[in-house]
């Protein structure tokens, strides 16, 4: 996947679980749980956004590394590559 | 504004005197309030100074002397009748109820009876179940006659004069708790107002609307409540007959909140129709359901415990306000 | 029997609405909906609620597109009746049929009357099982008289072909919908002054009844009788802010008020234990591993799940504090508070919570608190829990001490999920723990008892496949 197609996803995605938070005035180091303040919940629905939106069921084992939007974009740029390998 | 130090009992005999004086048709007639001075010292040296045509002992016959006073109003006195206690006042009914109440109806509106019937209600002071008794809010139910009870100085000195004046019958229902009470007058009240309630102490947050002997014990009530924090009017009723309902529902009107202490019987009692008269009035006011404090429906006790087990107390009437204004629980 | 159309209109949602905006439709041409069935989502000038159906029915032709304001009372779609006698005869008096024999019709607190009502006239509404709030009155300055509420009645009536489908919900909450039916009329005419929704209102009088001073904390604002609201021209954007910071202190105050009555009336007592959940973390783990992404079972719902074993074991701690005495519950039902994006904190209630295997638990505990952070939630549940589980350890604090909302007599509160050196078998070794704590109402339950239900709790925790 792009990183612009990752991110588009991400910005998708993000608006569900948190219509106030605004991926593009937002550096890529915003954390989730202590910027934007998603709570456990929320997180869960962020993934299931994610798995939903780029096909690809992500696992618990890959949570650490969704705890910022830089690592969301990076780990959703990186799924096709893997995929594909 | 000069006042004086006086006793209920005092302003009640200050009241007849000045009446005697005022008016050569006013006399006083009734069981030993003459040369005894009345059972309850109201008229205690008016005989003396009257002398027997104006201050007259009867016999012991409430229907006989209540109509010779019916007889002596139509004849252009203006009579006071004394009746012992309330509860005497039942042998004289049917000429109270069928007389008096009814004549200028019964003629055609050709002949009115100006007569005044005063008598001692009420309980507190251990006479038992035969002389304790509060039937004014019965007698309230009776067309043609009006129904009065001061409850302070300035109306035993003052309702009265207004009673006299009233071309019909009045009845002054006198709490005997209140004889022995003892306060400040001001020494140039003649006459009060007998159609409009008072406004005791005023509030905010919850209405009392009482009257007679309660009335003391609601203001303490509602002293002890500010400290509380709860601010409550306090309405003094006056007169029962022809009832002021503007006064105390423009007051639950503000205060959203009513609780009526009387210290007659609850059932068909005019606490009843007080709360009656709001639910009907003003129910959209209402932000708790009327409260009432009234005495225990039973026989006044006479043990003294007992008796203060049956009347409506300070304590009781602090919680009825609470429930109403705190949360209920 | 001949197919009939019915129209499907802008309901009034309160007594100050005058028009509402749809927002979404849930239904589509075609569509065979249910009495009960919430059709569409409408945006009033307080809030976004959704709408439900009060017929049977087929979907046939959709008016008003998403985004239109149309009146109250405008056709928004119109419905066929399927199969089913056209006109259902109005009962009389005399032989109304008793409400029992129907499926329950959908639970909500009656919410405010469209229109001045009296309490015989709510009193009918209940036993008739009609919502006042979408009853039109016909009487003078639009008071809803009983004619009206026998019309809304016999109009919502179910045809003896269909049957409405079972709720999910399970029974219906105990006595919060009776309680929230109270309203001292003083109380009701200020809310209708003051613009405030009843069926969100929590009240402290006598046996649950709102009083003034309930609705006065609601509304939080100035009355707003003076100026109209220019609707119009302004962009919906701009009025959001204010409406949701009165929202939002509106919110504050009640809590303030409910948790001040807490405080003053309940002893509460507290107990906490601390559980190993290892075993129950690598098992939610693995469970997970099976599971949709969307069905994935949080810890949080662990916590519920153990709550509900323990409160339907130990029913002392499950129910209300009433009038002097402790009323059990029939059934769990869990509220879990969520916290808003934004601030603020609503309440919803998981209804027979007890009845729900983690799985089904888990799904319904994240279907609500989405619902809730959306503003999607209806009016029923938001009342009735009977026991209160709160959890904390999201924002990384070890302990709770919670305050118990009335009338309910426990709240269980869950912290942080920790590693930490822990003796098992007489080994140390790491273990995830947690620190579960209990805050029970004295006078309901003495500490024993609390203690039998920490202990139900820790232990079906620390063995998972109990859950």
């Amino acid at each position: 996947m792009t990183p612009d197609k990752a991110r588009e996803l991400m910005r998708d995605a993000l608006r569900q679980v948190a219509p106030d938070a605004d991926i593009d005035t937002l550096p890529p180091s915003t954390s989730l749980r202590d910027d934007l303040e998603l709570d456990s919940l929320d997180f869960e629905n962020l993934v299931t956004q994610l798995s939903e939106r780029s096909g690809h069921r992500i696992d618990e084992d890959d949570y650490p590394m969704l705890t910022t939007i830089g690592g969301c974009v990076d780990y959703l740029a990186g799924l096709d590559e893997a995929a594909l390998r | 504004m000069t006042t004086i130090e006086i006793t209920y009992r005092e302003a009640m005999r200050a009241a007849i005197r000045d009446a005697l004086l005022r008016d050569d048709r006013v006399f006083l007639m009734g069981e030993d309030v003459g040369r005894y001075g009345g059972c309850f010292a109201v008229s205690l040296g008016l005989l003396e100074e009257f002398g027997p045509d104006r201050v007259r002992d009867t016999p012991l016959s409430e229907s006989a002397f209540v109509g010779a006073g019916i007889g002596a109003a139509l004849g252009g006195m203006r009579p006071i009748v004394e009746i012992m206690t309330v509860n005497f006042s039942m042998l004289a009914l049917d000429q109270i109820v069928n007389n008096a109440a009814t004549l200028l109806h019964m003629s055609g509106g050709q002949l009115n009876v100006p007569l005044v019937i005063r008598m001692t209600t009420g309980a507190g002071r251990q006479l038992a179940a035969q002389h304790s008794h509060s039937l004014e809010g019965w007698y309230a139910h009776i067309p043609g006659i009006r129904i009065v009870v001061p409850a302070t100085l300035e109306d035993a000195r003052g309702m009265l004069w207004a009673a006299l004046r009233d071309p019909d019958p009045v009845l002054i229902f006198e709490p005997g708790a209140l004889y022995p009470v003892k306060g400040e007058l001001d020494a140039s009240v003649r006459e009060v107002d007998i159609d409009r309630a008072a406004v005791r102490r005023p509030g905010r947050d919850a209405t009392i609307i009482t009257y007679g002997a309660t009335l003391q014990t609601s203001v303490a009530a509602a002293e002890q409540l500010a400290d509380e924090g709860i601010d409550v009017e306090v309405i003094d009723l006056r007169t029962l007959r022809p009832l002021d309902d503007a006064t105390f529902l423009d007051s639950v009107t503000r205060t959203h909140r009513a609780v009526v202490v009387d210290e007659g019987w609850r059932t068909g009692s005019i606490s009843a129709e007080i709360s009656a008269r709001i639910t009907e009035q003003a129910f959209f006011d209402l932000d708790a359901p009327v409260e009432r404090v009234c005495s225990a429906e039973v026989p006044m006790p006479y043990p003294k415990h007992l008796e203060d087990a049956a009347l409506p107390q300070q304590a009781d009437i602090v919680a009825a306000v609470q429930r109403t204004t705190g949360d209920g629980r | 029997m001949a197919a009939e159309t019915f129209e499907f209109t802008m309901p009034s949602l309160g007594a100050d609405m005058d028009e509402g905006k749809l927002v979404e439709w849930l239904v589509k041409p075609g569509d065979k909906v249910a009495k009960g069935d919430i059709v569409a989502v409408v945006e009033t000038a307080k809030a976004i609620m959704e709408v439900e159906c009060f017929r049977d029915g087929v979907v046939q032709q959709v008016i008003v597109e998403p985004g239109t304001t149309v009146p109250v009372g405008a056709p928004m779609a119109t419905f066929a009746t399927v199969g089913a006698p056209v006109v259902v005869p109005r009962p009389e008096p005399a032989v109304t049929p008793a409400p029992a024999p129907r499926a329950p019709a959908p639970e909500r607190p009656s919410g405010q009357p469209a229109a001045p009502s009296g309490p015989l006239i709510r009193r009918l509404a209940a036993e008739l099982g009609v919502d006042l709030s979408a009853v039109h009155g016909t009487g003078r300055g639009g008071a809803i008289k009983r004619a009206d509420v026998r019309q809304a009645a016999a109009e919502q009536a179910p045809t003896p072909a269909a049957t409405t489908p079972p709720r999910p919900s399970g029974p219906s909450p105990p006595s919060g919908a009776e309680r929230a039916a109270r309203v001292s009329p003083y109380a009701r005419e200020l809310a209708e002054r003051l613009g405030v929704d009843l069926g969100a209102v929590q009240g402290t009088g006598r046996g649950g009844a709102i009083r003034a001073d309930d609705v006065r904390a609601a509304a939080a604002a100035p009355p707003r009788e003076a100026a109209a609201p220019e609707r119009p021209d302004r962009p919906a954007a701009a009025q959001e802010p204010d409406a949701a910071a009165r929202r939002a202190e509106a919110a504050r105050l009640a809590t303030a008020k409910l948790m001040a009555r807490s405080k003053r009336e309940i002893p509460h007592y507290y107990l906490r234990t601390t559980v190993d959940v290892t075993d129950a973390l690598a098992w939610i783990k693995e469970r997970n591993r099976e599971l949709p992404v969307g069905e994935r079972i949080l810890p949080a719902a662990m916590f519920l799940r153990a709550t509900a074993i323990a409160a339907g074991q130990v029913s002392a701690l499950n129910g209300f504090w009433e009038d002097g005495h402790f009323v059990p519950a029939t059934s769990v039902n869990l509220g879990v508070p969520v916290s808003l994006r934004g601030g603020g904190l609503i309440t919803p209630a998981i209804a027979d919570a007890a009845a729900l295997k983690l799985p089904e638990l888990a799904v319904r505990m994240r279907e609500l608190a989405t619902r809730a952070k959306a503003g999607r939630l209806r009016g029923s549940e938001l009342t009735g829990a009977t026991i209160t589980v709160t959890n904390l350890g999201d924002l990384g604090v070890e302990l709770v001490y919670g305050v118990i909302y009335p009338p309910q007599v426990a709240l269980v509160g869950v912290g942080r999920i920790v590693d930490r050196p822990w003796a098992v078998d007489g080994l140390l070794g790491v273990r995830s723990v947690v620190t579960v704590t209990l805050s029970a109402d004295h006078r309901a339950s003495d500490g024993a008892t609390g203690a039998r239900f920490l202990d139900v709790l820790g232990r079906n925790l620390s063995q998972p496949e109990n859950l």
